[in-house]
């Protein structure tokens, strides 16, 4: 359902240009889970941002779910970043003054879905992503690192995309609570089978996933399935 | 996105910085409040103009003596010191048309007038019986000056009620005591009712007696200082004002009318004159109040630019998650309109409440229109949206990236 070909990303900066991609083709099927792995600077984000629709490569196809999504203008985008893409981020991934609730529901919001549909599909997509009913009436500010990357998940999810892309999504956690993070990953990949692009630069991190593609200096420099992959066997939370 | 949920958004970030919302939508209020308040003080003024010369009669035309426009100046010698009307002229005009509803010849000067124990120093109108009805006097006790006593030369008086008051105590009934004008004796047969007004000039502060009585033992001669003559009609007025002037050019022997020993004032031209006077107060007042309120907009932009740049990472965000450009510039667009709207709600309240303190106070009369508030409510919405636009719009063309990396 992902398929680049050929995708490359030159940055213009005045007279300076920065090719941060140079020529990048893979293709990803429904239901894998993905990492994305390189050195700080080899071009992750800059590729991430280009599946995620968040900006168009300079050349190169890109193929989402059969369409051709490297031309549209901003609105076009916009509207399938809300229905089928789901972000997390390694930090400020929720509004600070808003309730945990109101965060995950703004995505609906976005995609015009009446208001009282919205709780029961924030509660739905919290319970997916492992969050603590308690915890649904809190401001974002109130909660832990771990508790505001589930959050961040289940509002990546509650429009039930189908992709989900995290940049780092444990890059401000301890370890141990990163494994949680990850978990939950594996679980919504397992259980619900969604697609899921993990963008690390650690290789523990990248070893939770099934594949692991390799980047350096905007090129992919290795494809592989993850040989000692890592599974964490979660409780029930 | 629908409208409400653009409300709930900027509502929520309003109220999460109230002081900073507050402080920015003061100045919408004071901007607000100050148009009101002044248009208000204007209008009153303009109002209680038009009352008061309203107040003298309707359909009414002056002639006065007094040079006019010499060579290029007036050459006034002060209303009354010029003798150049007589009864004649005043006999003459209402013989004119059927555009002539009633003439009334005056002859005033200020005396000393003084009762029991009490004296005042006033105006004394020589008068005859058409006065009341040219002049809108209107009898409170007693009766006015009769034909009767126009030929009698009867010595009696009719009280202003100031001249009541000031003669023999606050509501009292005079009817029947004496008064003496110059030394001279007059029996009082009459007061009339408060018109208004204060001061030099009052309507209400004025002794009325027979014309022929007051040419013969105030004056001593038959000049009178000011001929009321009231048209039939509106429409009449401006043929009449022309007729008069011919008619007095002819009597008097003047061939060029620059030279006139007479003016004729219309009463519509004086209440133009100073309704435009009074309307050019209110704009002036006006210009000075909205100042304030572009200042108050300046503010409004200078918040929301700030409020932009503070928020890069949540606009990102919610780029990120779907929002459309059109829903970004929305919601601060409507943040800015929010703020204007509720400083214009407040301002309207505090405005109308200044204009009716100072109405109550009796400092100013004061005439808070429903276009006035109507317009302040357009106004500042209005500025909400031209001071919110470029600030919106900067929002919306941020690039979900650069926002996104913004720290
Ligand atoms: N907006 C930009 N303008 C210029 N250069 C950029 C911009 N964004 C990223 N780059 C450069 O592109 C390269 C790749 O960046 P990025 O995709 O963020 O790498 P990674 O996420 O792998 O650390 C970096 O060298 C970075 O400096
Ligand atoms: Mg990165």
């Amino acid at each position: 359902m992902i398929e680049i070909s050929d995708i490359t990303k030159t940055y213009v900066d005045g007279p300076l240009r920065f090719q941060a991609l140079r020529g990048v083709s893979f293709s990803i099927d429904d239901g894998e889970f993905v990492a994305i792995m390189g050195p700080s600077g080899s071009g992750k984000s800059t590729l991430m941002h280009i599946l995620g629709c968040l900006d168009t490569p300079t050349s190169g196809a890109y193929a989402l779910d059969g369409r051709d999504v490297s031309e549209l203008d901003d609105d076009e985008l916009a509207r399938i970043r809300c229905e089928k893409i789901g972000f997390v981020f390694q930090a400020f991934n929720l509004l600070p003054r808003a309730t945990v609730m109101r965060n995950v529901a703004l995505p609906l919001v976005y995609a015009d879905v009446p208001a009282e549909e919205r709780e029961a599909r924030a509660r739905k997509a919290l319970k997916a992503a492992g969050l603590d009913e308690a915890h649904y009436a809190h401001l974002s500010n109130q909660l832990s690192g771990g508790q505001i990357q589930r959050v961040a998940i289940a509002r990546a999810l509650v429009n039930d995309p189908s992709l989900i892309l995290a940049d780092e999504p444990t890059g401000n956690l301890d370890t141990k609570t990163g494994e949680v993070v990850l978990g939950t990953f594996q679980k919504l990949n397992q259980e619900q089978g969604r697609t899921i692009v993990l963008i690390t630069h650690e290789s523990d991190v990248a070893e939770h996933a099934r594949r692991i593609i390799h980047v350096r200096d905007g090129r992919v420099i290795e494809d592989s399935k993850s040989h000692t992959r890592r599974i964490i066997h979660h409780e029930n939370n | 996105m629908k409208i409400i949920d653009t409300l709930q958004e900027t509502s929520a970030a309003l109220l999460a910085n109230k002081a900073r919302s507050g402080l920015t939508m003061l100045g919408i209020v004071i901007g607000i409040a100050s148009v009101i308040a002044m248009v208000s003080i204007g209008q009153g003024a303009q109002r209680s103009i038009q009352e008061r010369i309203q107040s003298i009669g309707s359909n009414l035309i002056l002639v006065m003596p007094g040079f006019q426009r010499g060579l290029g100046f007036q050459v006034s010698q002060g209303r009354g010191s010029a003798r150049t009307l007589t009864q004649q002229d005043a006999d003459a005009i209402a013989g004119l048309s059927e555009g002539v509803a009633a003439v009334a010849p005056e002859l005033s000067g200020r005396y000393q007038v003084t009762a029991k124990g009490t004296n005042t120093n006033t105006s004394v109108v020589g008068v005859v019986p058409a006065y009341p009805d040219v002049r809108n006097v209107q009898i409170d006790l007693g009766s006015f000056v009769t034909q009767q006593n126009m030929l009698s030369l009867s010595k009696v008086a009719v009280l202003g009620p100031t001249a009541r008051d000031d003669l023999f105590g606050t509501d009292t009934n005079p009817v029947g005591q004496t008064i003496r004008i110059r030394g001279i004796e007059f029996k009082v047969i009459g007061v009339t009712k408060a018109k208004g007004g204060t001061g030099f000039g009052s309507q209400d502060d004025m002794i009325f007696i027979p014309l022929s009585t007051a040419q013969k033992f105030l004056a001593g001669d038959a000049f009178v200082t000011t001929i009321s003559v009231q048209a039939q009609n509106q429409n009449a007025m401006a043929g009449l004002q022309q007729e008069i002037t011919d008619l007095l050019l002819a009597r008097h022997r003047i061939s060029d009318p620059q030279l006139a020993d007479f003016s004729v004032v219309n009463q519509n031209d004086i209440v133009a004159t100073a309704s435009s006077i009074a309307q050019t107060f209110t704009i002036l007042l006006a210009s000075v109040a909205a100042i304030s309120l572009i200042v108050g907009g300046i503010g409004i932009m200078n918040m929301m630019l700030t409020t932009v740049t503070e928020r890069t990472r949540e606009i990102g965000l919610r780029k990120a998650i779907g929002a459309t450009k059109r829903d970004i510039a929305m919601q601060f667009l409507v943040e800015a309109v929010l703020l204007t709207g509720i400083g214009g709600v407040f301002g309207i309240l505090v405005g109308v409440g200044v204009s009716v303190a100072i109405a109550a106070f009796g400092v100013l009369q004061t005439a808070v229109s429903l276009p006035s508030i109507i317009l302040a409510v357009a106004v500042s919405a209005g500025i909400g949206i031209a001071f919110g636009f470029y600030p919106a719009q900067r929002a919306a063309d941020l690039n979900p990236i650069e926002a996104l990396r913004y720290e």
